[in-house]
């Protein structure tokens, strides 16, 4: 069956009050953008409260619908078949047409509900649906109405042309991207990372990155993961900005000049520095981590404190009641994992002590951390000025 | 300043190979295969590069069989004979350090095919025993395939005794080699040598990528593995790769061209580069350095140093070298050959390949042993405990 436009239905953004047209522009804006890549020519427009992807011209409609998944604010898609006002007679014709192509088994229970934007149509609402009806029960004997629970919900919208829809594809939900501020995820070549990005955005908010790399320790080919990764998320948030932080000097500054066992905890104290300062600079109003409770020695309650003690900005973690699997589960569903688990060394695992402390104290490791004192404000300055800035999308 | 040491991985092709392949891509197009003037055209292409290879190899034009470079060649060198002869026997004998592409070959015809192979080991020097191979022969081996020179360390094996002894106890039985790192710094004639097929991969000499050939003894028995049109013999469908094939015979013929002298400087230049890192301690090199180890390939253990974390470090500098074997960064494994020589743990994971080539020159050594003489004792001071 050919459709020739997409109803976009969405949950949340309905209630903003005298915020509402902020965050349909948005999602206007978001389709946009997802639509881009695909093939097809595409009108996105907003109608008497309502949001239309209209594609007269050939488009590929698998490509199209795959992509509406990825728009955040969307909850379900129905591809509508649009037919000319050409009097009743000619609308039972479309309608028995539709009603049979869509389900040519025929054995179905259904309901008609029609709505007139065109006042002046000749049959209002009500006969509309009894005698569309009636004409779908002559045409395809098997079916049955249901007005209470139909497996079909035959939807006929008059408007300057009627529109006929009864699928509803499920989108992703949340509120588009756009909507909710700007936030610095710290994205790292893992699994967990993509995902709690997603998961922030899909609440509206624009992402910015930040990653650490410390060459010669990793790769060039494991920088290039982190920016494949960030493609990914991208997919569903719009671009991203990404800085590319050197931190090799300070990686090797704290290797040697404190205990290895806390070394993993003061690193990430200083990568949290280092992402917030990115952060204020660029306005966001957060900082995202995939930190889960208790996943390693880095992530238990008292590490977590540590690390969170250097930020001013909240921190937000998305992940953090969940369990691997969970986290494995949603960036298969999202694309990331298989990028994710390719098998590149990350900074973090590089210098790992072999019993890194798993209930830091934090004044033991703010007096450690005055061992850095002489030349950590300096290498901090020189890693953040020598940043790399992609803009991946 | 660019210094590319990685030349067992790939090779910069030659500007004038280069230049043939783009003037055969764009003007001599044509399709061998055809019957007008445009497909005579590059029917000749096809033709000279055989001679060509044929003249180098001192075999007949009809034994040269192009392909899509060594991996090819050795699959079809391996399922095409042992599927043609196996109603001689079902026994292939092969080394414990070949190639991936006739490793994971063998594995399959064991696994599928019900083939039994032998696998012989190697000394420290990565060379195999010829009692070993004596011992493995039996009524039913059909095939041996030994390599030229080893991939990772530059091994070189004593193919020519290794063929006396095999076509001694069985002159029906066949041997391949896999001369994919041997091809274009030895002289080999296969016909003298007692070789029946051998597998050359053209961008390892300064060819273009996806091109090789295998040379294939008119009196061998073997089927094809691809199907199709029936084009060379039938017995490897698909339209010749005139460019490629065209530009693997004349990086060949440059290859050759007074390659005597270019490999003695070569080695010149492998001695004193060796010297120069045993300069550093824990430093160890791998096999032998001598006559009896390819002119072009070091393979250098650094205790303490992590390889890719060398390799890296290097990279900074623009010197590019291999960790191990190029071919393992889909697999980042300890290396298989270094296992196999039974080299000190120590090492296995602290082990670079570098691999030169004629375009290699002293002051580029010296600049590598000078990057090294600097980082190796700072890549040590920071290593994981």
């Amino acid at each position: 069956m050919k459709f020739h436009s997409f109803l976009i239905k969405y949950g949340e953004i309905g209630l903003k009050g005298k915020n509402r047209y902020l965050f349909e522009d948005a999602l206007v804006r978001q389709i946009r953008y997802a639509l881009k890549d695909v093939d097809g020519e595409f009108d996105v427009h907003k109608a008497s409260g309502r949001v239309y992807v209209d594609c007269d011209s050939n488009y590929d409609y698998e490509e199209t619908v795959e992509s509406l998944q990825r728009v955040f604010g969307i909850v379900g898609i129905c591809p509508v078949v649009r037919v000319e006002d050409e009097g009743f007679d000619k609308l039972c014709e479309n309608v028995v047409a539709y009603m049979k192509e869509m389900y040519p088994e025929g054995n179905k229970t259904f309901k008609v509900e029609a709505r007139r934007s065109k006042k002046n149509y000749p049959l209002n609402s009500m006969e509309l649906n009894c005698e569309l009806g009636g004409v779908i029960l002559d045409a395809l004997p098997n079916m049955k109405v249901d007005v209470h629970h139909p497996e079909i919900k035959l939807n006929v919208e008059v408007r300057e042309e009627i529109y006929l829809y009864s699928e509803i594809i499920p989108g992703p939900g949340g509120m588009p991207v756009g909507t909710n501020g700007t936030a610095e995820l710290l994205l790292s070549g893992g699994i967990d990372s993509p995902v709690a990005g997603y998961m922030i955005a899909k609440r509206g908010v624009t992402l910015h990155a930040t990653y650490f790399h410390a060459p010669p320790y990793t790769s060039e080919r494991a920088k290039q993961k982190v920016v494949d990764l960030a493609k990914i998320v991208s997919k569903y948030t719009g671009p991203i900005q990404l800085h590319i932080v050197n931190f090799t000097d300070i990686q090797l500054y704290i290797y040697e000049k404190c205990p290895h066992e806390e070394l993993t905890i003061i690193m990430r104290r200083y990568m949290m520095k280092i992402a917030e300062h990115f952060a204020k600079e660029n306005g966001c109003l957060g900082l995202i981590t995939g930190e889960s409770i208790g996943q390693v020695a880095s992530q238990t309650m008292q590490s977590l404190a540590a690390t969170n003690a250097v930020c001013t900005l909240p921190v937000y973690r998305p992940l953090i009641g969940l369990d691997k699997r969970e986290i494995v589960e949603i960036s298969e569903k999202i694309g990331t994992y298989e990028t994710s688990i390719l098998p590149f060394e990350d900074c973090c695992t590089i210098f790992v002590a072999k019993h890194p402390v798993t209930k830091p104290n934090l004044e033991r490791i703010e007096l450690s951390e005055r061992n850095l004192e002489e030349k950590i404000d300096e290498l901090m300055k020189t890693a953040i000025e020598t940043a790399e800035v992609v803009k991946v999308k | 300043m660019e210094i590319y040491l990685d030349n067992s991985a790939t090779t910069r092709c030659f500007t004038e190979v280069g230049a043939l392949v783009s003037k055969i891509m764009c003007e001599d197009y044509g399709n061998p295969s055809s019957l007008h003037l445009k497909g005579v055209e590059a029917e000749r292409y096809i033709r000279e590069a055989k001679e060509i290879l044929a003249k180098i190899l001192k075999v007949q034009e009809k034994e040269i069989l192009f392909t899509s470079g060594g991996t090819e060649s050795d699959n079809l060198a391996l399922i095409g004979c042992a599927r043609a002869n196996k109603r001689r026997g079902n026994h292939l004998i092969t080394t414990a350090v070949e190639h991936a592409a006739v490793l994971n070959t063998m594995k399959y015809l064991e696994e599928e095919e019900g083939f039994e192979v032998t696998y012989l080991p190697v000394d420290q020097t990565g060379r195999i025993c010829l009692e070993d191979l004596k011992e493995a022969l039996r009524p039913e081996t059909i095939l041996v395939s030994i390599m030229y020179v080893n991939n990772e360390m530059g091994a070189v094996q004593p193919v020519e005794e290794a063929a006396k002894i095999i076509k001694e106890y069985d002159s029906s039985i066949l041997l391949h080699v896999d001369a994919v790192q041997g091809f274009g710094k030895y002289h080999i004639y296969p016909k003298r040598q007692g070789i029946d097929l051998m597998s050359v991969s053209g961008h390892k000499l300064h060819g273009p990528k996806g091109t090789g050939f295998l040379y294939i003894n008119e009196k061998v028995k073997i089927k094809p593995i691809l199907f199709g049109g029936g084009q060379q013999r039938d017995l490897r469908s698909g339209t010749e790769n005139v460019p490629g094939d065209a530009g693997l015979a004349l990086a060949a013929k440059m290859t050759y061209h007074h390659l005597d002298e270019k490999i003695a400087s070569m080695r010149e230049l492998k001695a004193y580069f060796i010297k120069g890192l045993l300069k550093l301690d824990g430093v160890v090199i791998h096999g032998k350095t001598d006559e009896e180890s390819a002119p072009h390939i070091i393979s250098a253990g650094f205790s303490g140093v992590r390889s890719e974390v060398l390799l890296h470090t290097l990279e900074e500098k623009q010197i590019y070298v291999s960790a191990g074997s190029a071919c393992s960064s889909n697999h980042p494994a300890v290396s298989g050959t270094l296992k196999e020589i039974g080299t000190a743990p120590e090492y296995l994971k602290s082990t670079v390949r570098f691999s030169m080539s004629e375009f290699t020159t002293k002051e580029e050594i010296d600049y590598t042993l000078e990057t090294l003489y600097n980082c190796i004792p700072v890549l040590r001071k920071f290593t994981r405990h």
